[in-house]
């Protein structure tokens, strides 16, 4: 077994006994299921960031969109939680097919700007629409449902069971995004992000390429995002936004953009420390965030993973 | 009619504000490869240490204290913080780094002024409506026109008339050759970077006297003052300008007709611009498209 299978396996036991073990080091299954939430709105987002170098500041729209899609669906389409997450994964992912055709040809800073300004039309668009979205005080007229496995029905009221929940639905998005990775279209991509002039030179349509990266980490953190408003119970605007994109693509960073599970990391150590600080300084737990984002631009640009990537190269 | 030149003014001076606000970011975003996320915050900084000096040194003193000391810190900033970012290509960093200083600002400003608005008393000359039709068209609302309008004369002037200015114009478009030649780059950036925050406070200031000062005013400035720079132009300044004045003036009037979507129409300008010129009215053909 090659390590990277021996890691890949370790990880995925720890995530299976979760419930087991977690409460031995101080947290609880709601705790965890909104850590692989983010982890998974973040792997979305480094498929952009860390795989294909388009710097994307603004997956909060197509995270929320996600959850509205959820929510909306729940009140008034459908009773099931599965499909409400399904038609939540659709929505953010259309809403990044269609917004995806405006910023596919920008580069760098640019980039960055103009994912961030039309993540802000969803923002806008949510906390105005009153009869629809519930405006400013967002919406909380649904709840999760409890799901229908044919043998049995599962309630997903209690955290427990909720976390399995998500975790199955997280499998599925990680595997879609590491099976994107090892495919050619994954391999395209890197060239992008490496030298993007010299792959257009090969004749890649890198603008298509651009497009494909964006709707598909789109339909991810549609889902990442349909799982937080089910975890919640509740969408509002403030998931959609700019803040939260900036978060999401700090645990990207945090975690480190070049390896697969780097956002886990950061998810795990962004959730972990808003967790602590929100409940011993909850007032000024902005100014922590703040300096942790400063503090893991210049001490650890290459997040955690990518430390002990260089230490274990090195030895 | 009175109604919509009402909202037509608002948006001018909305858009004068996203303009001044828009020139200082565009030029640290040219110079210095930085989108400095925190230029709102530099903004509320202005406002806020100009309302905490204001009862001593009067308005016109604060007028002229606010910026200076948004500039200030905007060099301590650059100097302690944003230099690391220079040899970073990659603008991630720099956009999280300057993100996680908004919020500590936003914090810190919150911390020490509190999260309610506090009122920005302005002269009482400048206060009374010029007349009684016009009733919105007070004494103070020209005045920040003006005051927007010399302070962009100021800028172009100085870039294009003084030898720093016309260093930093060289700088944006060649660097590593303005720095062969001599010059010193370190300085050239710093300085810029503090003329970026110091437009930031000045708009601060003048907005206090117009909106109410909270906190948060960063956080709805900074994203119409992207807009602005994207609709101009990444890479023009007059650009900047431009996109300021027409997002601001189609944001004033579109509250005149149809209230709920004047936050939105914005950004629908932007998608449209994007759609029609993808480098922004006045940008130039090739740059970060």
């Amino acid at each position: 077994m090659s390590r990277r299978t021996g890691a890949n396996c370790a990880i995925w036991l720890a995530l299976l006994t979760v419930p087991l073990w977690l409460p031995l080091i101080g947290g609880y299954s709601a705790l965890a299921s909104r850590v692989l939430v983010y982890a998974l709105g973040a792997m979305a987002l480094n498929l952009l960031l860390g795989f294909t170098g388009c710097m994307s500041f603004g997956e909060a729209a197509y995270f929320g969109l996600g959850g509205y899609g959820t929510g909306l669906a729940l009140t008034y389409l459908t009773d099931s939680s599965v499909a409400a997450v399904i038609a939540g994964t659709i929505l953010g992912g259309s809403g990044a097919c269609i917004f995806g055709l405006l910023v596919m040809r920008r580069r760098g800073i640019y980039f960055a700007m103009v994912t961030v300004a039309i993540g802000q039309i969803f923002y806008f668009v949510a906390e105005r629409w009153n009869t629809l979205t519930g405006g400013e005080d967002g919406l909380s007229s649904f709840s999760r449902q409890p799901v229908h496995l044919g043998f049995a029905t599962v309630p997903l009221t209690s955290a427990g069971p909720f976390y399995y929940f998500v975790l199955f639905f997280f499998a599925i998005g990680a595997a879609i995004l590491a099976f994107v990775l090892h495919s050619p279209l994954g391999h395209t991509f890197v060239a992008i992000r490496e030298n993007r002039r010299r792959a257009q030179f090969l004749g890649v349509h890198v603008e298509r390429y651009v497009w494909a990266s964006f709707a598909i980490a789109g339909f991810i953190a549609g889902l990442a995002g349909a799982l937080n408003a089910l975890q919640n119970n509740f969408i509002s605007p403030a998931n959609l936004f700019w803040v939260e994109s900036g978060n999401l693509v700090i645990m990207a960073v945090l975690g480190g953009m070049r390896s697969f599970w780097g956002p886990l990391v950061g998810a795990i150590i962004f959730v972990g420390i808003q967790d602590y600080v929100s409940s011993y300084f909850p007032n000024n737990w902005e100014t922590f965030i703040g300096a942790l984002f400063i503090g893991a631009v210049i001490f650890f640009p290459n997040g955690i993973l990518g430390i002990i990537r260089q230490r274990t190269k090195t030895a | 009619m009175e109604l919509l030149l009402f909202d037509g003014f608002n948006g001018l001076i909305q858009g004068a504000f996203y303009a001044l606000m828009a020139l200082g970011l565009s030029l640290i975003i040219s110079l210095n490869s930085v989108i400095n996320f925190a230029h709102g915050g530099f903004m509320v900084i202005g406002a806020y240490l100009a309302f905490s000096l204001a009862p001593y040194i009067g308005f016109w003193g604060a007028l002229l204290a606010g910026p200076i000391l948004a500039g200030v810190l905007g060099i301590i900033v650059e100097r302690v913080l944003v230099r690391y970012m220079y040899s970073r290509p990659d603008p991630v960093y720099s956009l999280l780094l300057t993100f996680g200083l908004a919020l500590i600002i936003e914090d810190t400003v919150r911390s020490i002024w509190g999260a309610q608005g506090v009122p920005f008393t302005i002269p009482a000359a400048l206060g009374s409506p010029l007349s009684s039709t016009y009733f919105f068209l007070t004494g103070y609302r020209l005045f920040v026109i003006v005051a927007i309008t010399l302070a962009t004369a100021a800028l172009f002037a100085f870039l294009r008339l003084s030898s720093f200015g016309i260093r930093i114009r060289a700088g944006i478009l060649d660097l590593e050759m303005v720095s062969a030649l001599g010059v010193n780059v370190y300085l050239l950036r710093s300085v810029n970077f503090a003329i970026g925050t110091l437009l930031a406070g000045f708009a601060g200031v003048l907005a206090a006297g117009v909106l109410q000062l909270v906190p948060t005013m960063g956080n709805d400035v900074i994203m119409a003052t992207f807009v602005a720079i994207v609709v101009g132009g990444l890479g023009s300044l007059f650009g900047s300008v431009l996109g300021g004045l027409l997002i601001g003036l189609a944001a004033g009037l579109t509250s005149a007709f149809y209230p709920v979507a004047s936050d939105v129409v914005i950004y629908i300008i932007m998608a449209l611009v994007l759609i029609v010129r993808p480098r922004g009215l006045l940008g130039q053909e090739g740059l970060f498209e």
